[in-house]
């Protein structure tokens, strides 16, 4: 963005507009549930240290990561191989248009019955948010592939292993790396949401004690870091995905 | 008049043959692509599969590699049935069909790498054919930098690296521009006399097969069938220059032109 035609202003200096509007609104006093935005940045500072703090970080970090590691290390193949084989893609592609779309909030009291109020519940919920989406776009992926790159593979003796890892999962990747991107907001989605509905691990704990003592600075400050790490998270997978742009286009 | 060329049934039979056709059909549901075609390719020769598109010739092509099965029928390549693809075979892909995510380097010796040769002797042996292609500077490039002759010239080091005693080279140059397309046909010649193997070449260019062949096989369509075989004799120990100019050369063209003209729309 450029000011007066000349001074290149750094990316989302927006959000500093919205940051004095978000203190002018706490300011007036309005509702107590908006604090000035500038206390709920005191807060975090002193919140960021908390045992209570570091406990919920680290529960959430785990679940997520667990959860993302499974729906990466079942979704990337599944969606390879459903691009591959037409019979196993008329099995499961209903399934994983249904999953895609359904309303997964729902499903979340059910698996706290299955797996119990604790992790295991909400890695697998975090899994399922993120796992469709992975599928979907690595299926897409290889489905796009070239024939002649497969028959090349063959010709020089290529064993289906072969072609696996050192073709179909390459000419994929930029499809699958975009799967990945947003399957891993949606696992933002799930683990928060897994952890409000349990509520006694994580996050879901803290946001508990907090509103239960109508702490809403504490509130916001838990909730812009969260906003603040899956945004990194977001980006990190885009430049990731930058960097196989360079073939995309050319396949 | 005196025939410039004599027909394969006039050649003894002390020929050596390195792939045999035996009556191969192949069909495409119901669509027939070969019938019952029979082929032999003498060894260390060059010998051109030339007729309109949709006669059968990149079917045939991909039998013989082994990356199709036929309908009915056999291929003998050094006297052994084919079953699929195999080390004896290399093939040459009209796409070119290279890795868009590896380097020049690791697309040549990507034959190699699938057959288990370590990275440094595969390498070693890449670099000798990038350069032979004359591609020598050009090791880290990827295809997406390269002009489309030159990304030949990388498929063509790949299938020479592997050192495979048949080339199968499906229209290499079709994607090609005419300039880049001549040298290419003088450095395939140059390639038939030094390497010693032999090649089969799909193209449907009359000059380009009358220009590069030992032997030609002119196929045609709806039923398909070989219709002629002809082995220019006259010009082929000639200079590169002066082939094009040659009277042999121009009575084949010719020739092969009358008999092909019937199917051109
Ligand atoms: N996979 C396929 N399925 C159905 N028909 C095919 C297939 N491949 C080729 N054909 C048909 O077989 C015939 C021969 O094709 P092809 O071998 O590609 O001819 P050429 O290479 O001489 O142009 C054509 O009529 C084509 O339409
Ligand atoms: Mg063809």
């Amino acid at each position: 963005m450029l000011v007066l035609g000349k001074y290149r202003l750094p990316g989302m200096s927006s959000l500093l507009l919205w940051a004095l509007l978000w203190e002018i609104v706490g300011r007036s006093g309005l509702t107590f549930f908006v604090p000035p935005f500038s206390e709920v940045c005191v807060t975090l500072f002193n919140v960021i240290g908390t045992p209570a703090f570091v406990k919920a970080l680290q529960e959430t970090a785990v679940a997520f990561f667990a959860g993302v590691f499974f729906a990466i290390v079942i979704g990337i193949p599944v969606g390879i191989l459903m691009g591959k084989s037409r019979l196993l893609d008329e099995l499961l592609l209903p399934w994983v248009n249904m999953f895609l779309s359904a309303p997964l909030t729902a499903l979340v009291p059910v698996l706290m019955v299955l797996f119990g109020f604790g992790m295991q519940a909400i890695i697998i919920t975090t899994t399922l948010f993120a796992i469709w989406i992975i599928i979907l776009n690595a299926r897409a992926g290889v489905m796009q592939i070239n024939r002649s790159l497969v028959e090349m593979a063959r010709s020089f003796g290529a064993t289906p292993m072969d072609a696996f890892v050192k073709i179909y999962f390459w000419a994929a990747l930029p499809e699958i790396l975009g799967g990945v991107r947003i399957g891993v907001i949606r696992a933002v989605k799930g683990v928060i949401i897994g952890q409000l509905l349990i509520s006694i691990v994580g996050f879901g704990a803290l946001f508990e004690l907090y509103s239960a003592n109508f702490l809403m600075a504490h509130f916001w400050a838990v909730l812009l870091v969260l906003f603040a790490m899956a945004f990194a998270v977001s980006e990190l997978l885009a430049a990731l995905e930058r960097r196989v742009a360079y073939y995309a286009a050319s396949r | 008049m005196v025939m410039p060329q004599t027909e394969r049934a006039f050649t003894p039979d002390t020929v050596d043959d390195a792939v045999t056709v035996k009556r191969i059909t192949k069909s495409y549901g119901a669509v027939e692509a070969l019938k019952n075609m029979t082929l032999s390719f003498p060894r260390g020769e060059l010998t051109s599969l030339l007729g309109p598109s949709g006669c059968g010739k990149t079917t045939l092509l991909k039998i013989i590699a082994g990356l199709l099965e036929p309908t009915s029928g056999e291929v003998l390549v050094n006297g052994r049935a084919v079953t699929g693809p195999g080390p004896d075979r290399a093939f040459v892909f009209q796409d070119f069909a290279l890795l868009p995510w590896a380097s020049v380097m690791r697309n040549v010796a990507f034959g190699l790498e699938l057959r288990g040769v370590a990275q440094s002797e595969r390498e070693a042996i890449a670099e000798k054919y990038i350069a032979h292609v004359g591609l020598k500077g050009f090791e880290r490039a990827y295809p997406h930098e390269l002009s489309g002759g030159m990304r030949q010239r990388v498929g063509l080091a790949r299938a020479l690296s592997v050192d495979a005693d048949v080339l199968l080279m499906d229209e290499p140059f079709s994607a090609v521009d005419e300039q880049t397309r001549r040298k290419f046909q003088e450095d395939l010649l140059n390639l038939v006399k030094t390497e010693n193997k032999t090649f089969i070449f799909v193209t449907h260019s009359i000059e380009e097969a009358v220009y590069v062949s030992d032997q030609i096989a002119i196929l045609l369509p709806r039923p398909s069938r070989v219709s002629q075989i002809i082995r220019p004799q006259g010009f082929r120990d000639k200079d590169v220059d002066n082939i094009r100019r040659d009277p042999e050369y121009l009575d084949i063209v010719d020739d092969i032109w009358s008999s092909l003209r019937s199917y051109v729309e």
